[in-house]
């Protein structure tokens, strides 16, 4: 392949990709990491058998994420974006032969409360999102440069080139753009301090260290769709007079780094990466730094201190990174969600960007909806729908009928909202005012089975580990507020601890040195001002109401709905259920130690949790 | 570790510090863990004091000073998979393999650890062996996973 060398020869050859990549029905297979680990990949090999000879009138393209994660592994036929959930390797035969038809495979459709739905739109978990980032996924194979040149890619750079970088930086200042990372940072903002630097050696780093547990928009977005960061990259160092960037990206992550590295490898081939970009006098080149597994090396500063070889240790802003940052170099730092958006806006232009959202929150977001939730997956949606909507229309309601109780939004430096507050609009001030945070986007749907001390308990857990010890509020505070959890969730929880508790709280919230501590009270101070009561159940009665905490429970099977079928017998680790088959069988308490394998074994519900 | 690859993933990396974190993740991924000989090479190599290669090593949890089991078995705690009964997953697998998360059992066969989020929430539990992931898991399932691992040795 010829480097390519101007705006003519991308609008050329896009239109060339593109008339050939739907010139036949595309049987597209989502096939990010949560698809494989759901068997997308023997799908594929069925899809590769069952076309054998049918090459000219289908094609099957192996593609990122399609987002709908319980429904994986689900293929989408196009032109029409038929969708097929949950599909076994057998379907795949059915499936080409009825494209070739034209016609949808009725008995494969994907169903919702006795609707059947053939086409993705009509399916209520995409109907209600607005997918300006993810609907790209599943029309590209993200080791493809050319299918991402096929669906416009590179030319927002093309465009770029041809402005002034002031202007660029007008524009996505135009546009409302804030940081997607967590803190919402205007992005526009930051790149114009950076340009202001009086150093000649500007930088640029893709945040790809996506540490929040439970949230994983960047790797989707980097498995399905490499480019797009790519290209994003390229814009914001052309803007802010960069000419090295790093995609900081996280060890976890193997197929995101693959997919990576391959498109930076094809980037440079095409001329789109290197010397002399698209025949004009901007040179650029991306690097890869893989993380060591260290959560804090999400906070900027401390990524940087890895980046440069060292332990991930934070230091105090300001200097903020764009005025002094990697090696002293002013830098932007923005994390991969944030790239991907700055390449649609200056596609598709400010206007129509910031033309969704709220007031102070632009745009759409991604957010992983997981937990207790139906339909679990990432859903993009215009900034300021309501958790409500988000839950029970996308997410469709609580798991197995249970009753959902809140949401924890922004991972360990968020918080939990509870169901009394759903009515809230999703924008960073909103959030905030809750006493969460906007985070990167991880949603984690909470229901009447999950302990709102444990969680809290978990984050702290969490955050002991990760704190580096470099100041002692968070080394020392977050210590002992695990402490006080720890005793209140096995029983020894004393009457003054809560108070104690809100009290250490606020201190390692002022007195932190970086975002890690500062924010680590959040999931405590949260939990205690929507679910009290839940803490007074474990200090005071000794109970934990959903049925969690080891100590404070056990297990006993109900005489009228245990049938006696014996299938908990054998799992028992402590063989400690006795009963004949067909009679009701009984747990020795002083045998059990509560590892709750019966629970999930019983097939008939008769064993509950007191 | 054989002294010429590891010249060779130096060499990848230019001798260049900052690219010290790369170096030892393909140290890793060769010897499943970190060699003390491997790292006093890299340390003359890059003309560093071996202080800051351990303060590395130890400071990132994907880093192993010991070596590791035949097999892996990651439990992710993420948050989703942790509402979702993760944690007992790992106390179940303790029990069974009477080591603790971060140990290898006394045959050397299995390596028990958690993660803090492998980014699969929505098909929460995970447990990852030998670099397969398996979603939607629970306590008997994993167990079974371990009984596989026993068998295949």
């Amino acid at each position: 392949m010829a480097k390519i060398s101007s705006i003519q020869d991308i609008e050329r050859i896009a239109k060339e990709k593109r008339d050939s990549l739907f010139k036949k029905p595309v049987i597209s297979i989502s096939s990010g990491t949560c698809g494989q680990a759901r068997g997308s990949l023997k799908i594929v090999e069925a899809f590769k058998r069952a076309i054998y000879g049918l090459e000219d009138m289908v094609s099957i393209k192996v593609s990122g994420c399609h987002g709908f994660c319980s429904a994986e592994p689900n293929v989408i036929v196009y032109p029409d974006e038929i969708f097929y959930p949950n599909l076994k390797p057998e379907h795949a035969g059915k499936i080409i032969h009825a494209t070739l038809k034209g016609e949808p495979v009725e008995s494969l459709l994907y169903r919702e409360k006795g609707n059947k739905f053939a086409h993705l739109k009509d399916i209520p978990f995409y109907r209600e999102q607005k997918r300006n980032l993810l609907s790209d996924n599943p029309l590209i194979d993200p080791t493809s440069i050319d299918d991402y040149i096929a669906i416009g890619g590179y030319q927002a750079l093309a465009k770029v080139l041809n402005m002034d970088p002031e202007e660029v930086i007008a524009e996505i200042k135009k546009s409302g753009l804030r940081g997607r990372g967590g803190a919402g940072f205007p992005t526009g903002i930051k790149w114009e301090i950076a340009r202001k630097q009086k150093e000649e050696m500007k930088l640029i780093i893709c945040n790809a260290d996506e540490g929040d547990p439970g949230a994983y928009m960047d790797r989707s977005l980097l498995e399905g769709n490499p480019h797009r960061v790519i290209e994003g990259m390229l814009i914001g160092a052309y803007a802010i007079g960069a000419s090295v960037g790093y995609v900081y990206v996280r060890n976890e992550y193997p197929l995101a780094i693959k997919n990576l590295t391959e498109a930076i490898r094809q980037a440079h081939e095409y001329g789109f990466l290197g010397k002399n970009i698209l025949g004009s006098d901007f040179n650029f080149v991306i690097k890869i730094n893989r993380g060591g597994g260290a959560f804090v090396c999400g906070e900027e500063t401390a990524l940087m201190q890895s980046v440069e070889g060292k332990p991930g240790d934070p230091r105090p802003r300001p200097p903020y990174p764009a005025e002094k940052g990697l090696w002293e170099y002013p830098t932007v730092i923005n994390n991969v969600e944030t790239w991907a958006n700055v390449t649609k806006i200056m596609e598709k232009g400010a206007e129509w960007f910031s033309s969704v959202g709220t007031d102070g929150s632009k745009g759409t977001k991604i957010f992983s909806l997981v937990g207790k939730v139906k339909n679990t997956g990432l859903v993009e949606v215009p900034m300021g729908m309501s958790i409500q909507e988000l839950i029970y229309k996308v997410g469709g309601g609580g798991q197995n009928g249970k009753r959902i109780k809140g949401v924890q939004i922004g991972g360990p430096s968020g918080g939990c909202i509870p169901k009394e507050l759903f009515h809230l609009p999703i924008d960073y001030e909103s959030l905030t005012s809750a006493g969460a945070i906007m985070g990167s986007g991880g949603l984690i749907v909470l229901d009447e089975r999950t302990c709102m001390v444990d969680l809290a308990k978990y984050f702290l857990k969490f955050l002991k580990e990760e704190s580096c010890g470099k100041c002692t509020p968070c080394r020392e505070g977050i210590e002992r507020m695990h402490e006080i959890l720890e005793n209140i969730t096995t029983g020894k929880g004393k009457e003054e601890d809560i108070k104690l508790l809100e009290e250490l709280a606020s201190v390692v919230k002022d007195a932190s040195l970086c975002g890690l501590g500062k924010t680590a009270p959040n999931p405590v101070l949260t939990t205690l001002r929507y679910f009290r009561d839940e803490y007074e159940a474990h200090v005071n009665q000794r109970k934990c109401p959903a049925g969690v905490c080891k100590d404070l429970i056990r297990y006993e099977i109900l005489e009228d709905v245990c049938n006696g079928c014996g299938a908990c017998l054998r799992p028992c680790p402590q063989e400690a259920i006795s009963g004949e088959k067909r009679k009701v069988h009984r747990i020795d308490q002083s045998k059990c130690i509560k590892c709750g394998i019966c629970y999930e074994t019983c097939k008939f519900d008769a064993i509950a949790i007191i | 570790m054989e002294v010429s690859k590891l010249d060779e993933i130096i060499e990848k990396y230019r001798y260049d510090e900052s690219g010290i974190i790369g170096i030892l993740h393909e140290i890793q991924e060769k010897e499943r863990y970190l060699p003390e000989d491997a790292l006093k090479y890299v340390c003359e190599k890059l003309d560093i004091p071996p202080s800051q290669i351990y303060h590395l090593a130890t400071f990132f949890k994907a880093f192993s000073l010991v070596p590791k089991g035949k097999h892996n078995v990651t439990v992710c705690l993420g948050t989703a998979c942790h509402v979702r009964g993760g944690q007992k997953i790992v106390e179940n697998l303790e029990r069974e393999l009477k080591i603790k998360a971060g140990q290898t059992t006394k045959d050397k066969l299995i390596t028990l650890e958690t993660v803090n989020c492998l980014g699969c929430c929505a098909i929460g539990p995970i447990v990852v062996v030998d670099g397969e992931y398996h979603g939607e898991m629970a306590s008997q399932k994993a167990l079974r996973l371990l009984e596989d691992l026993k068998k295949e040795g």
